[in-house]
C-alpha cells in the first residue's frame, strides 16, 4: 500500500500538461517514476476508478482523473459503487468511514 | 477602514459542470439571480481587488508540502485547472495583485505563520466563484487557501485568528477589498455519496455563523463534521475566516438542498462590516 504515491502521480497528472503527455505516450515509464504495487499499477494502466477509490484515492484527485479520461459524471459515481461492490471497502484514506453509495438526485434516477 | 464587502458562496463544480443537468430549474435560477446580486454587491462597493478565500482540492498544495494557510502574490493565475469542457468554464488567465498582497501577507504574518505563493493554478474552487462574481476577470483577485482537504487540518479556532488577521490586514491598507469565502457546508463531494446534503445540520451551522456565536462554531470537531457532514465539511473553515474578518450580522441569502446536483448544500451569504471593531 503506497496511497501517498498513488495519489502523487495523479496529482501531478492532474495539473501538468507534459505529465498528461507523457501518461498518454509512455504510461509505463510514467508509472515507474512512482513507488507504486503491482496493484495501483494496473488500475492506473486500465483507468480502474472503483479500484482507485477502494485504495482510498481522495474523491477530489479522482474526480480530476475521471474529468481527463472523459468519464461522465454519473458513470464516474457508478464506478466508485462497482469498486466498493467488487473489492470492498475503502481501504485507507480519508473515506474509510463512508458508505457505499446511493443515488442522490433526481436527475440521477431519471436518466 | 479598507474592507468594503464581506460575503461567502457555493463553489461546486457542478453549479457550472452540470447545470444543464439540473430538472429543478426554478430553484437554480433562484441561485444564480443570488450570485448575481452578489456580483452587483461587490462592484457597488468599488472594490479594487476581491480576495478569494478558498479550499482548493489538490490543485497546488499536496501531501508533500501542506501549507494549512497561504496567500498568493502573484502577478497572474491561470485556471481552471480541470478540462474546461467539464467544467465548463473556458481556461483564462487571472489578474493578480503582487504588492497588494505581499502588503497583506506582511501583516497577516504577525499573527499567523501564512505561506504564500507566487504561482497558483486555479481548480473550480476559485473559478466557479469568479466566474459568476468576476465574470471578466477584470477584477484583481488575491487567493488564500486553507487546507480543508488532506488532514490533520488546521483547528477551527486557528482559523478564527487567520480571520482575524485577514480583518487587521485589509484594515492596513488604502485599497478598498472585497473578500469571499468559498466553500460548502455539507457534502459528500465525488464520493459514491455525492449529492447528499444534511440540510438541518447546514442551518445550524449557517445560523450560528450569521450570529458569529465563537463558542458554537469553534465546538464543531472533525470526526464530528465529517459524521454529519462529510468532507466537504470541513470546508467551514472558510466561512468561518470570512465571517470573523467582517465582524457584523450574517445574512443567508440563499440557501437550498434542493439541488443535489451540484452535490452541496447551495449557499450564498453576506456579511456586514463591523466598523467599531
Amino acid at each position: 500500500m503506497s496511497l501517498y504515491q498513488l495519489q502523487k502521480f495523479l496529482y501531478v497528472l492532474n495539473r501538468d500538461e507534459a505529465a498528461q503527455r507523457k501518461y498518454h505516450s509512455d504510461i509505463d515509464a510514467f508509472i515507474g517514476e512512482f513507488d507504486l504495487t503491482d496493484e495501483e499499477a494496473n488500475a492506473l494502466r486500465e483507468g480502474d476508478i472503483g479500484l482507485l477509490y477502494v485504495l482510498g484515492v481522495n474523491g477530489q484527485i479522482l474526480m480530476h482523473y475521471a474529468a481527463l479520461l472523459g468519464i461522465e459524471w454519473f458513470d464516474y459515481l457508478d464506478m466508485m459503487r462497482e469498486g466498493i461492490e467488487k473489492h470492498g471497502p475503502v481501504r485507507a484514506g480519508v473515506y474509510t468511514m463512508t458508505g457505499g453509495g446511493a443515488s442522490f438526485t433526481e436527475e440521477e434516477k431519471n436518466r | 477602514m479598507s474592507l468594503v464587502y464581506a460575503g461567502a458562496l457555493s463553489h461546486a463544480p457542478g453549479i457550472t459542470g452540470r447545470a444543464h443537468l439540473c430538472e429543478n430549474t426554478a430553484r437554480r435560477d433562484e441561485f444564480l439571480a443570488a450570485l448575481d446580486r452578489q456580483r452587483q454587491d461587490i462592484e457597488d462597493s468599488g472594490a479594487e481587488a476581491l480576495i478569494v478565500v478558498a479550499a482548493e482540492h489538490f490543485a497546488n498544495f499536496f501531501m508533500n508540502n501542506m501549507p494549512a494557510y497561504c496567500i498568493g502574490i502573484g502577478d497572474t493565475y491561470e485556471g481552471p485547472i480541470e478540462d474546461p469542457e467539464w467544467l465548463r468554464i473556458e481556461r483564462t488567465k487571472i489578474p493578480g495583485a503582487p504588492d497588494l498582497a505581499t502588503r497583506l501577507t506582511r501583516e497577516i504574518m504577525q499573527t499567523v505563520d501564512v505561506a504564500y505563493a507566487e504561482e497558483w493554478k486555479f481548480d473550480h474552487g476559485i473559478m466557479v466563484p469568479l466566474n459568476f462574481l468576476t465574470p471578466k476577470y477584470d477584477l484583481p483577485i488575491i487567493p488564500v487557501n486553507i487546507n480543508c482537504q488532506g488532514p490533520p487540518l488546521t483547528p477551527l479556532h486557528r482559523a478564527w485568528v487567520f480571520g482575524e488577521a485577514l480583518r487587521r490586514a485589509c484594515d492596513s491598507v488604502p485599497e478598498k477589498l472585497a473578500l469571499v469565502a468559498t466553500g460548502g457546508v455539507s457534502h459528500w463531494p465525488a464520493t459514491p455519496d455525492s449529492g447528499k446534503i444534511n440540510e438541518t445540520w447546514d442551518r445550524q451551522f449557517l445560523g450560528q455563523l450569521t450570529r458569529l456565536e465563537k463558542d458554537k462554531l469553534l465546538s464543531y470537531s472533525d470526526e464530528e463534521t465529517y459524521a454529519q457532514a462529510g468532507q466537504g465539511g470541513f470546508e467551514i473553515r472558510t466561512y468561518i475566516a470570512a465571517a470573523v474578518a467582517a465582524g457584523g450580522q450574517g445574512h443567508l441569502q440563499f440557501y437550498t438542498a434542493e439541488l443535489p446536483i451540484f452535490a452541496v448544500g447551495v449557499t450564498v451569504m453576506k456579511f456586514d462590516i463591523d466598523t467599531a471593531a
